[in-house]
């Protein structure tokens, strides 16, 4: 086929699905491996959607030195049932192609493990149970295995972990997940604007404000709906302060691992008050309801910015006094120090992305490659660090504190000295392009959130796909903690703190 | 190179602004105004409103005869009171959890809402008054009931004050709290971890989801038949549900 292979886009800007070139199979696989092959090029998204005759399998490209999006796709007639994998040229597509494995029944030819993602939900009855998971067996007299979950210790999200150890030593992680699906893409197209909107809050609740920009910024794309600028603002303050109390948190639990007490418990009380600040400004400590399409129902107002200053100003230097005392104390640092630790290859190697690529040299930010909302208009600069460890991983959420900190001071003098019109309330009941596609991703506190939404010829929603940073660095937990003593594995999880419910959907 | 001495200053300082971080009276708490908790509704409202809000409700949380809220399905998202601002308010009162599915409904002109003590069985009272542990299930929530009911025993809310804790093993447990709207894949599960608690034990269900189903009613991935098999004692509305939502709600139970 002669002609483009690809279309390019920017974050959030919709097309005609007619203008996205439909490939030949072997010109696409020629064409994907050449791409990926540059280390500022990953894999966004590539999935299958079922267009009834046939089978549509889209793929996008973030290219990070160009500030673009390339789309391409290939096709399938219904009943054909394999493909040639293109996993074993270029890893990071393993994921993608495990999960139109397990929704389509596609065979992938040479792909290493076709295994489950989610065990999802079927309506033909073919559901695998989500205990029928086939981990890696092996034949050993010295190895053994150790099973966690999917009910863990603390209170947290449900998981199946499973170890081979040869002594104290972990060998291989394998991580089974799907206990948290609800069947949340299947319930979107059937759903209304309103219902939509609030079912992005629940992808993952520790990312409401995150998700439901990314969410808000595809249907305003989709539905020609201008926003004010100031509200971009607003959901950008939103976004810094969804951040910073999650890095605040993040680093009283990596106390806890390791039985610093004075780090677990003044960080749990800074946490409380940014997320009580939220609170005071929507009403809900998680920000749910904050952020809505085309408008809001919450508008900044001059007192929400004042206690923001003020949380902010108190916080955010006893905060910089804590993580100073943290990562400058013997005890802590001979945990944290070379444990855990993901090489660049391996990050470019399974398409690492947000704060797990960032501590390993990786500088993927989609604040400043594919920039979003007011970030279109500010120069945002990423936390790079290097070792790649739990001590990196650390680091990077204080570095990232203290940008956050600076940045939402930034946005709210900017908001004040803004000439503002009234903030549109919401809109749920839209008209979308009909026959287009639109990519949404956001740099929420795990990482990239991408959002992507197909329509129909009356301009309904057909297809709906979201996916969670964690869905590419799962993978990255699993690699890091090989030949790690097991003892290490809880500090390591929390470093990458990575989202159950946004993988199972 | 920071010196020894200069360290222990430091840590001296961060102890200092630090000070004392708990609520002395998790009982008498004033949350900020917005904060979406009871709500109320105006006996004003007419049949267009109600007609009105029930078509924007997008969990089918309004109920009749007479009209009311069910806070058990509600998923706090206040949009009825945007669309009607002066008949539908939403308070900041939190203590909102109850000992029976039916006070969950907040009915027109209802301006407050009682625990119901005679509800709660009799054991529960005699024995987890002064120790309750509990074992938390995670059954398809999303993360944010989770984080909430970690942040209830945290250095601010610190619930262990009134011998109420979470812990691992459900063999030593009194009981289980249940979050999420209960997915397929984790109905196993969450019956093997309720098994494995001694008798007499409580449930505790936490959050809208868990309660009503929240937004996943109808989704197939959703499997809610573990709680049609048992009696519920504890209802905890939210979305996700307070800290101190929770923490009343148990000590309600408890009669502490």
């Amino acid at each position: 086929m002669e002609g483009k292979k690809y279309i390019e886009v920017s974050n959030s800007q919709a097309v005609a699905i007619k203008d996205i070139p439909l490939l030949d199979y072997d010109d696409f696989y020629d064409y994907v491996v050449d791409e990926l092959k540059i280390d500022t090029h990953h894999c966004l998204n590539y999935y299958c959607v079922d267009f009834g005759s046939r089978l549509w399998f889209v793929c996008c490209i973030a290219c990070d030195e160009l500030n673009i999006i390339r789309i391409c796709s290939h096709e399938l007639p219904k009943g054909e049932k394999s493909l040639r994998s293109i996993t074993p040229e270029c890893f990071q597509l393993h994921i993608f192609e495990r999960e139109i494995h397990e929704n389509f029944r596609i065979h992938f030819k040479g792909h290493p493990w076709l295994k489950p993602v989610r065990s999802s939900f079927k309506n033909d009855g073919t559901k695998l149970h989500v205990d029928a998971y086939p981990f890696l067996a092996f034949e050993s007299e010295e190895l053994h295995e150790v099973g966690v979950g999917p009910i863990h210790a603390g209170i947290i999200e449900p998981g199946h972990f499973r170890f081979i150890c040869h002594g104290e030593k972990v060998l291989h992680l394998e991580i089974s997940l799907g206990y948290q699906h609800r069947g949340i893409e299947q319930l979107f197209v059937k759903q209304n604007g309103l219902q939509r909107t609030i079912l992005t809050e629940s992808v993952a609740g520790d990312t409401a404000v995150g998700s439901s920009i990314a969410h808000a910024q595809l249907i305003e794309s989709l539905a020609d709906l201008p926003i004010p600028e100031s509200l971009m603002i607003e959901r950008c303050i939103g976004l810094e302060l969804e951040r910073f109390a999650i890095h605040i948190g993040d680093t009283s639990a990596l106390c806890t691992d390791v039985a610093y007490q004075l780090g677990q418990v003044v960080n749990e009380a800074l946490r409380t008050t940014i997320i009580n600040t939220t609170q005071f400004w929507c009403g809900n400590r998680f920000g749910k309801g904050l952020v809505r399409p085309g408008g809001s129902n919450y508008p900044l107002n001059e007192t929400v910015v004042d206690e923001i200053r003020n949380i902010l100003k108190d916080s955010g230097n006893r905060y910089i006094d804590m993580a100073d005392r943290i990562y400058t104390l013997p005890t802590v640092l001979s945990r944290f120090d070379g444990i855990g630790e993901l090489t660049p290859e391996q990050a470019i190697l399974i398409g690492a992305v947000g704060m797990a690529a960032r501590s390993t040299s990786l500088g993927r930010d989609i604040r400043k490659s594919h920039p979003f909302q007011y970030f279109n208009q500010y120069q945002y600069e990423p936390v790079v660090l290097t070792t790649g460890d739990v001590l990196a991983r650390g680091m990077l959420r204080y570095e990232e504190s203290k940008k956050s900190v600076s940045m939402v001071n930034e946005f709210c003098s900017i908001w004040e000295g803004m000439a503002k019109e009234d903030t549109p309330r919401p809109v749920y009941d839209y008209g979308l392009k009909p026959l287009s596609f639109a990519i949404s991703v956001v740099e929420a506190w795990r990482g990239e959130l991408c959002h992507s939404a197909i329509t129909d010829e009356q301009g309904n929603l057909a297809h709906y796909k979201i996916k969670d940073p964690s869905l590419h660095n799962w993978m990255a937990l699993a690699l890091a903690v090989r030949n790690q003593e097991i003892s290490d594995f809880p500090v390591c999880n929390k470093s990458f703190n990575l989202s159950y419910c946004g993988n199972d959907i | 190179m920071i010196s020894r001495k200069k360290l222990r200053i430091k840590e001296a300082n961060i102890l200092r602004s630090h000070g004392w971080q708990y609520i002395p009276d998790l009982k008498g708490v004033e949350l900020s105004p917005l904060f979406r908790g009871r709500p109320v509704i105006s006996d004003t409202i007419t049949p267009e409103e109600i007609e009105h809000v029930k078509n924007i409700c997008p969990v089918d949380a309004f109920v009749d005869d007479p009209f009311g809220l069910d806070m058990g399905k509600c998923i706090f998202c206040k949009e009825c009171h945007f669309a009607c601002p002066q008949k539908i308010m939403f308070t900041n009162d939190y203590k909102i959890a109850a000992s029976n599915r039916e006070d969950l409904v907040i009915r027109v002109g209802q301006t407050k809402m009682d625990f119901d003590h005679s509800a709660v069985r009799p054991v529960i009272r005699k024995l987890f008054k002064q120790s309750l542990k509990l074992r938390q299930i995670s059954a398809a929530g999303d993360n944010s009931s989770e984080m909430e009911l970690n942040a209830s025993g945290n250095v601010n809310f610190d619930m262990g004050r009134y011998g109420i804790e979470f812990l691992a093993s459900p063999r030593h447990t009194d009981g289980i709290v249940i979050t999420g709207p209960i997915s397929e894949n984790m109905a196993d599960a969450l019956q093997i971890c309720y098994d494995a608690v001694p008798e007499p034990k409580i449930i505790i269900l936490a959050g809208s989801d868990a309660i009503g189903g929240g937004m996943f009613v109808d989704s197939p991935a959703i499997n809610r038949t573990f709680l049609d098999k048992y009696h519920i004692d504890l209802f905890v509305p939210g979305n996700p549900m307070h800290p101190l939502t929770f923490i009343n709600g148990v000590l309600s139970l408890i009669g502490k």
